[in-house]
């Protein structure tokens, strides 16, 4: 009796949500994906549409400035992913700890992401600008730069420069979940291995981080989904410049759907990025389980 | 016994410099943290009181000549340019803190599903994730279609139900982590003493997970009040534009004033960043409920 | 689009229409897209169109106003469920929008009488193969500013007439130190960029396309074009920085005196004379863009914008009304203080010059040799190859000839 009832209590609790989620955009996600097998296009007039079947998906693999893009977008996630990882955990663990004034110091975290991401991308555009820019003119003060240089004007540093801007307003998100979940961590487990006489890189390895890391994969996962699609902070700092070394795919996708007007090619571009991400996610879920089985 | 309190003053006397040491690497720690949270902050703060002048000075002004506050007045002045502004921040509030609130109590029964039940349906939250991986480009058209037929374009709930679709996936799987780490024994002997599966949610589970609970509101608001695309598209007019998409209006047409922009973003950032505060004390007294589990 | 808004508005509108009824005079709301800017400012925009209302009892507006980057997006996002009357576009926008049905052609509603009042550098900004989609309204082209101040320090009367006299005068200018960089421009990765190109492109005498739409830009006035637009880096005469920069940077750089040129808007200049916002207040110039030895007197990009109607406007009569109020000469010479008009003869009236002196006189002759960015239907596309190589040649990364030669391959492909 109760494995039926339960079945369908299991059901009604997701029913709110399935409702919501695929109530709205389930039927742009199936037309999207009926369009990116077709040659259709964003026009007044109701041209006839024809099945290209993986035509668009094959024209988006053979075209090198899609490739190159795949190939910054993956670098940006990855980098930048990995720098909020490790400043997120080192920031969560440093406020776990007792001092005083904590509590204000905690709801700093909460400032760079409240920063609406255009304000946050115009104000690190001003900070790097070359000529006028805080930046230059700290790193020259304290004999750190000999002299001014541009920060977004050239393709190999550009798209670091984005990153850091990035990490800075996006790790906090780590930091917080982190932190929240530190403070499960039930006391008596320190207390138990420290008697044991465990260092505390052992505790941190042993007990800290395992008892994180469902609540870090929800972020990390996340923030990937995002950091995949990243669009804003790109298009107000450089455009996707200089010489593209900072566009990522988004640019490509927002080109092929709304500059070129090619729906069908558009939709298989996002399907792609959808792709991307999935694998993105579907690796780093693959290396957490290996860890912990090791 | 005399040897042994003799030990242990010793050992106390030996502690004490590492105590110092640490503390102090500690305090670093957090002043370090501080800095490079707040730096960035603290210019965007300068330029929003600083005039243009004083911006393009070379080298560099480190404080304006003239403290200027006037672009605060402005944006807060319900009669001129403030009009707009506080409007937008309306907006947001609505959009943002009902998207959130719909969000969790749609989360909340299917995160303790995914949780508690195992079937077929547990496989749907990779299902549901997978939705907020399709770059917003993409599904922005057929959006569209869809909220201009039932009439919700330009309408805060138009925008607040596409949130909800965006937000819901995350605080589901973040309080699942959250409800799998509920031992599962104290709600066992509450549906022993005749609870149902919704009773146990709301009167074990949910006052348990009141710390994860709450930095999922802060994410699910954040996330909120940040998204500018959809935004941008869904809104046209003072009834409906968010803060981010109001920001953009400012940072539009040609002579665009950094100083005002600083201005509005240290002003929109300021309601997340007070909700945030509140909801971590929250976190706080949500804490020592918790320590039940162990 | 705005359904919500219509149900809503009409809702009211019921309430009216039957009073309207019953004094026999019917009511139309039209939805009209603008753009967030200086010129003309929305609040210049609004009062035009409440004039426009009094004159028209029957007829009421809704303006909204979006920033540039969303004027596109926004535009096609609404064509298909309908919404919008009448729409702002930017001149490199009309081939595109007419081959797919975005505007209405309204070549039958142009008075002829006025095709030679008119500018036909504002004309071009709103045809495609030989057909008028909308009005011209918003016209615009970049100028070279100078600093009398640093010039008449550097011994030079008069301003450049050539990019060749430019560089000279840059050079001496670097030479006495009295700027580092000479020359800054908005070489970002942008369509900005590709307005200046075209600038340069007009004043070596080159073209972007052949009579058939095959890519010439590759070779002669092109080329030295890029070539030119190169060597100012190479030698140090144009700011480095010049390749992260837009518009409002060109104008910093400039208005804090670090710059003795710059290639620039219109709106530059009434901003260089504001003492809140520029450090060379009465020191600046503005004259036509420089020509070439060999090449053009003058040189200008046709940055313009026009109002066209949206295809899937059912008030195609009472919109055309509205573009027709708001482009008249009389409209536009009273707000002229923002944006000049379209009207030749609008430049020899008083009210228009009034203040802006320099302003107009160089207007009268840029305007009238503003050179277009190619008309071509795949433009968004064309522009971005355009500006990835032009930029990996100003980065030195290929010579501007194997980047152009790279580039006209690209866009051959673009039918």
């Amino acid at each position: 009796m109760t494995q039926q009832t339960d079945k369908k209590t299991a059901w009604w609790m997701l029913a709110p949500l399935l409702l919501i989620v695929l109530g709205a955009i389930g039927y742009p996600l199936i037309r999207t994906l009926l369009l990116s097998f077709t040659n259709a296009r964003l026009t007044g007039y109701s041209d006839p549409i024809q099945f290209v079947w993986l035509e668009n998906y094959w024209q988006a693999i053979t075209n090198s400035a899609f490739r190159e893009s795949a190939g910054r977008t993956t670098y940006f996630v990855l980098v930048n992913i990995g720098l909020e990882l490790l400043l997120g955990v080192l920031v969560a663990l440093l406020l776990n700890q007792a001092f005083r004034g904590r509590a204000i110091v905690r709801a700093l975290l909460i400032i760079p992401l409240a920063l609406p991401t255009v304000v946050s991308a115009i104000m690190w555009r001003w900070i790097y600008n070359p000529e006028f820019g805080v930046l230059n003119a700290l790193l020259t003060q304290l004999g750190l730069l000999g002299q001014y240089r541009s920060y977004l004007g050239e393709p190999d540093l550009a798209m670091n420069m984005i990153i850091l801007a990035d990490v800075w307003k996006n790790y906090p998100i780590v930091a917080l979940v982190a932190l929240s979940a530190l403070q499960l961590i039930p006391k008596e487990l320190f207390e138990a291995a420290a008697m044991d006489g465990a260092s505390a890189w052992t505790r941190f390895w042993r007990i800290t981080l395992p008892s994180i890391i469902p609540a870090l994969t929800v972020v990390i996962v996340l923030r990937t989904i995002e950091a995949v699609k990243v669009f804003d902070i790109i298009f107000v700092m450089t455009k996707g410049g200089p010489a593209s070394s900072t566009r990522t795919l988004s640019f490509e996708v927002y080109q092929e759907a709304f500059s070129s007007l090619k729906a069908g090619s558009g939709a298989a571009y996002s399907y792609l990025v959808v792709l991307i991400s999935a694998v993105l996610i579907f690796l780093y879920i693959w290396l957490l389980r290996r860890q912990e089985r090791q | 016994m005399n040897r042994v309190i003799a030990l242990e003053v010793r050992s106390r006397d030996r502690r004490k410099p590492i105590r110092l040491v640490s503390s102090i690497a500690l305090y670093t720690a957090v002043g370090l943290f501080v800095l490079l949270t707040l730096a960035p902050v603290l210019w965007l703060l300068l330029s929003s009181i600083s005039s243009t002048n004083d911006l393009t000075n070379i080298p560099l002004r480190w404080l304006p000549n003239t403290w200027d506050f006037s672009r605060f007045t402005r944006l807060l002045d319900p009669n001129g340019q403030g009009r707009e502004f506080v409007a937008a921040l309306k907006n947001s509030l609505i959009v943002a803190v009902g998207a959130t609130i719909i969000s969790l109590l749609v989360a909340i029964p299917a995160a303790y599903s995914f949780s508690r039940f195992r079937g077929a349906q547990s496989q749907l939250l990779f299902v549901v994730l997978g939705t907020y991986m399709m770059p917003p480009v993409a599904l922005v058209l057929p959006l569209y279609s869809i909220l201009a037929s039932v009439g919700l374009l330009n309408n805060v709930w138009g925008l607040l139900l596409v949130y909800c679709t965006i937000l819901s996936p995350f605080t589901t799987w973040l309080l699942k982590t959250n409800f799998d780490t509920i031992p599962l024994e104290i709600e066992e002997s509450a549906q022993l003493d005749g609870l149902s599966r919704w009773g146990v949610l709301y009167r074990i589970t949910v006052p348990l997970a009141l710390p994860g609970l709450s930095t999922a509101a802060v994410w699910a608001l954040l996330l909120a009040w940040d998204e500018f695309f959809y935004a941008l598209i869904f809104t046209s007019n003072i009834n409906t534009k968010t803060i981010p998409v109001a920001i953009a209006d400012f940072a539009a047409g040609r002579a665009v004033d950094y100083g005002l922009i600083c201005a509005a973003g240290a002003l929109a950032a300021l309601p997340p960043v007070l909700i945030g505060f509140a909801l971590q004390r929250g976190l706080m007294s949500g804490l020592t409920s918790g320590s039940v589990k162990g | 689009m705005k359904k919500m808004y219509k149900a809503f508005s009409g809702a009211i509108g019921m309430g009216l229409v039957l009073t309207g009824l019953a004094l026999g005079q019917g009511n139309t709301t039209l939805n009209a897209l603008f753009m967030k800017q200086a010129a003309y400012s929305e609040e210049d925009v609004q009062n035009m169109t409440a004039e426009f209302e009094k004159a028209n009892p029957s007829i009421k507006v809704n303006l909204e106003f979006v920033p540039y980057e969303s004027l596109r997006d926004k535009t096609i996002a609404a064509q298909a469920s309908g919404g919008y009357d009448v729409v702002l576009f930017d001149t490199i926008w009309p081939a595109e929008y007419a081959k797919n049905g975005f505007l209405l052609d309204v070549s039958s509603r142009i008075n002829k009488a006025d095709q030679n009042k008119i500018f036909t550098g504002a004309w071009s900004t709103v045809q495609s193969k030989g057909k008028y989609y909308g009005m011209p309204w918003i016209l615009d082209t970049k100028y070279l500013f100078y600093n009398t101040e640093i010039l008449e320090k550097a011994g030079f009367k008069n301003p450049p007439r050539t990019f060749q006299e430019l560089m000279t005068q840059a050079e001496v200018i670097k030479q006495k130190n009295l700027v580092q960089y000479p020359l800054v421009s908005s070489w970002s990765q942008s369509e900005a960029l590709v307005a200046d190109y075209t600038s340069y492109v007009a004043a070596f005498k080159g073209r972007f396309v052949d009579t058939s739409d095959r890519p010439v830009f590759q070779n002669g006035g092109g080329l030295k074009a890029l070539e030119w637009m190169v060597d100012s880096v190479k030698k140090g005469l144009s700011n480095p920085n010049s390749r992260e920069y837009a518009e409002e940077d060109v104008r910093r750089v400039f208005s804090s005196g670090q710059a003795a040129f710059a290639l620039n808007w219109t709106y530059m200049y009434n901003l260089t004379q504001d003492p809140a916002e520029s450090k060379v207040v009465g020191k600046v110039g503005i004259v036509p863009a420089p020509g070439a030895v060999g090449g053009a007197a003058v040189s200008a990009v046709n940055g313009s914008m026009g109002l066209g109607i949206t295809r899937t406007s059912k008030l195609a009569n009472e919109a055309w009304k509205f573009i027709n109020h708001l482009t008249s000469q009389k409209v536009q010479n009273r707000y002229a203080k923002n944006s000049l008009p379209i009207w030749k003869t609008s430049y020899a009236d008083p009210i228009v010059s009034k203040g802006q002196e320099a302003v107009i006189k160089a207007a009268n002759i840029s305007i009238g040799a503003m050179y277009s960015r190619p008309t071509v239907v795949r433009y968004a596309e064309w522009s971005n190859v355009l500006q990835k190589a032009l930029q990996e040649a100003l980065l030195g990364k290929t010579t501007a000839k194997a980047a152009l030669a790279d580039a006209a391959k690209q866009v051959a492909t673009l039918k």
